[in-house]
């Protein structure tokens, strides 16, 4: 017995847009995310201690960068899904 | 430190329990059927979702743990951070709208939609059950923790309380009652901590802070006595043992540890051992942290304070090369009779130390840096591996809405951990870490603030771990009663039935979750949260991923993936210096790797497995 989903969305033409864009902005991410990792290992430490503005060194500034950038990422692309949804007559569009 | 609930915080425990319970019986009614129990009929609103997202995600570990950590280590403790929410971009961009496609009212569910594969249930029911648990050990331990001071009571017991509440939650309602519970929970969360901060901000920073008052009204901050061995030879103290850096003295009988600086200062430690707390039966344990220098303000003499502060300044001034901050670390040695000690000692770090990784997290040797990456890469793609957060997914309408609710719950967590930076930094710097169980830092900066903000906070914390077992427990009942009964058993139970099963299932896992928070006492309310996200990250993912990206995944493919995954994770950790040195009592360099974090061999392992087993299963893969 296949196990189909507890509330049937029905077809979504958009869907091989979205998971284009989700790939794409997730590679942007993981790259982002990647140069923090790099960064700290590479420079064995000491790049983060460098105050980039404020008073503000690079980890504190390159970490809540992180979170802010996954919001602004997360904003954009569902600014983007909603619109090809729309585009697209709606298939997949929220309900609720 | 000794800490006893007042009639008030007892007050706002019972107001959230009886809420808590009251919400559970309210939608009890709508949880008949198997959707309803199971997926909250999938009716859930997306902004509802979200907050429940982050109310089900920030754990006892993301509270109580991350705050203790950094108030502890400073920046290393925001890694987790960091980490934990940058995993939501791959929830987001990758897992959220496919799951909600897939999947029905499991994880499982969503693997083995395309397959009906028994291999893959049993597999993925298994890992489900194996991440849960790992992630409710640390909960209702926290729970026991946060009990001890909020009521007066023994850390059994708040076990106990904790799992007969949440045995109430689920077997009532599901994962309505769940999902309204971790609404609620997310809700005040942010806001009191939000409050917090804003208090903390406020009030600035300062080297002589008030920190919580005894009976007396005065300080209870510890600030450690100096001295240099002749000054102590000269008050009659004897040296009779030195472990490393850490010497015993001895004065008619009286035990006291010193730890010694390079130049020959010895400062007084915090200690216990051979039934005695700091050379007394009745002993207690002093708060510590403090801030003994800020730099950038004029004048270093006397005390300094900066008074109000906006969020920049309160960063800038301890990220200051000529701040100085005194954290306090411990270390378990043995005297001159073989008896074992637990010593705390302080250990003064300058601004740009406190504001950067490497206090823990170090990267000068290899093996270094391959923790730090390893720990990263497990946190990163752990989080949309986690079952408890996966059927999430399945409470809303649409795949859009599971879209947007991922959106509201990276707002709301994401806001939540740069407050955490700030609140573990204020328990570092207000004298109000508790050097034997840094998990209270975030409570008892609160109680540095009054007793009603102590007993808000404190009632808060303990409704996120009711919100988060909720969720695991949900998780793992369907689990048991859906994917293992009644999918791979073959069961085909009715609705009616299948309702039933589960709310078994949740009432058999809350009791074994009850033992095993009992059992595990004591162990760091993160160390088995990273178990969790690493075996996620190693058993799930690349389950998920392949099956969404890579047509010829097969259902062998899989199986072998998720088994590898789970073995190797464990395998590591098992074998690694954090089980050494903890729970094993052994010593850290008896491990048999100096590999701490497994993501970086069991990650790349599960990917390529399930690659090499799915090219030589051609014929199993997907509809």
């Amino acid at each position: 017995m296949l196990h189909g989903p507890a509330q049937d969305s029905g077809p979504d033409p958009a869907s091989a847009y979205k998971t284009r864009l989700g790939v794409g902005m997730f590679i942007v991410y993981c790259i982002v995310y990647v140069g923090f990792v790099l960064t700290n290992v590479l420079s064995e430490g000491r790049a983060m201690q460098t105050i980039v503005f404020s008073g503000l060194n690079l980890a504190v500034v390159y970490g809540i960068g992180l979170i802010v950038f996954a919001l602004f990422l997360a904003l954009i692309y569902n600014h983007l899904c909603t619109r090809k949804e729309r585009e697209t007559a709606g298939g997949g569009e929220a309900r609720s | 430190m000794n800490l006893h609930g007042t009639p008030l915080s007892i007050a706002i425990f019972a107001l959230f329990v009886a809420l808590v319970l009251y919400l559970s019986f309210f939608f009890a009614r709508k949880a008949k059927s198997a959707a309803g129990y199971y997926a909250a009929g999938g009716q859930i609103h997306w902004a509802v979702n979200g907050i429940s997202f982050a109310g089900d995600y920030l754990s006892a570990a993301s509270f109580l743990g991350i705050c203790g950590m950094i108030a502890t280590l400073g920046y290393d403790g925001f890694l987790y951070s960091i980490g934990y929410l940058a995993g939501w971009v791959v929830a987001l961009f990758v897992v959220a709208e496919p799951m909600k496609r897939m999947g029905k009212f499991t994880f499982t569910d969503a693997l083995d939609a395309r397959f009906d594969s028994r291999g893959i249930k049993l597999a993925a029911a298994i890992s489900t059950l194996v991440v849960s648990i790992c992630y409710l050990i640390p909960q209702m331990n926290g729970a026991g923790s946060l009990v001890e001071p909020l009521l007066g009571l023994p850390h059994w017991v708040g076990v106990i309380i904790v799992g007969i509440i949440v045995i109430a939650i689920v077997s009532t309602a599901g994962m309505t009652s769940t999902t309204y519970v971790q609404f609620l929970k997310g809700g005040l969360l942010l806001i009191f901590s939000t409050i917090l901060v804003g208090f903390l901000l406020v009030r600035g920073l300062t080297t002589d802070p008030t920190s919580l008052p005894g009976e007396d009204g005065k300080s209870l901050l510890n600030v450690p006595d100096k001295a240099t061995a002749a000054q102590l030879a000269a008050g009659g103290l004897v040296q009779v043992h030195a472990s490393g850096d850490l010497v015993k003295f001895e004065k008619d009988g009286q035990i006291s540890w010193w730890k010694q600086e390079t130049d020959g200062t010895l400062w007084k430690t915090q200690w216990t051992g051979v039934g005695l707390v700091n050379g007394s039966p009745d002993g207690l344990l002093m708060p510590v942290g403090r801030l003994t220098r800020i730099g950038g303000l004029e004048g270093t003499g006397g005390v300094q304070a900066t008074g109000s502060v906006t969020p920049v300044e309160f960063l800038a001034y301890l990220t200051h090369p000529d701040t100085r901050i005194e954290q306090w670390h411990q270390k378990t040695v043995f005297d001159e009779k073989g008896e074992k000690f637990s010593v705390h000692y302080p250990k003064t770090v300058t601004g740009t130390e406190e504001m950067k990784p490497g206090v823990k997290f170090k990267v000068g040797t290899t093996w270094e840096k391959l923790n730090f990456v390893s720990l990263m890469l497990a946190l990163f793609f752990g989080t949309a591996a986690l079952p408890h957060i996966l059927i999430r997914y399945y409470t809303v309408p649409s795949p859009a809405c599971a879209r947007k609710s991922t959106i509201v719950a990276i707002a709301a967590i994401g806001f939540f951990y740069v407050l955490t930076l700030f609140m573990g930094l204020g328990a570092a710097t207000s004298g109000t870490v508790n050097p034997a169980d840094n998990n209270m830092s975030a409570p008892l900066l609160a109680m540095s603030f009054g007793g009603v903000l102590f007993a808000i906070i404190s009632a808060i914390a303990f409704a996120t771990v009711l919100g988060t077992v909720a969720g695991l427990i949900v998780a793992a009942s369907g689990a048991v009663a859906h994917d293992l009964m009644d999918r791979f058993g073959g069961m085909n139970l009715s609705e009616e039935r299948k309702v039933r099963a589960g709310k078994v299932a949740a009432f058999a896992v809350g009791i074994v979750a009850i033992i095993l928070g009992i059992v595990f006492k004591g162990v760091n309310v993160s160390f088995l949260v990273g178990w969790a996200f690493a075996v996620a990250a190693s058993a799930n993912l690349p389950a998920i991923l392949m099956l969404l990206f890579w047509k010829k995944t097969s259902s062998a493919g899989i199986v072998a993936s998720i088994i590898v995954g789970i073995v190797s994770a464990l395998g590591i950790i098992l074998t690694g210096p954090a089980m050494f040195a903890g729970p094993y009592g052994l010593r850290a360099e008896d491990a048999w790797h100096p590999l701490g974090q497994p993501g970086i061999i069991s990650i790349p392992l599960s990917f390529l497995t399930l690659v090499v087993v799915s090219l030589m299963t051609p014929g199993k893969r997907a509809r």
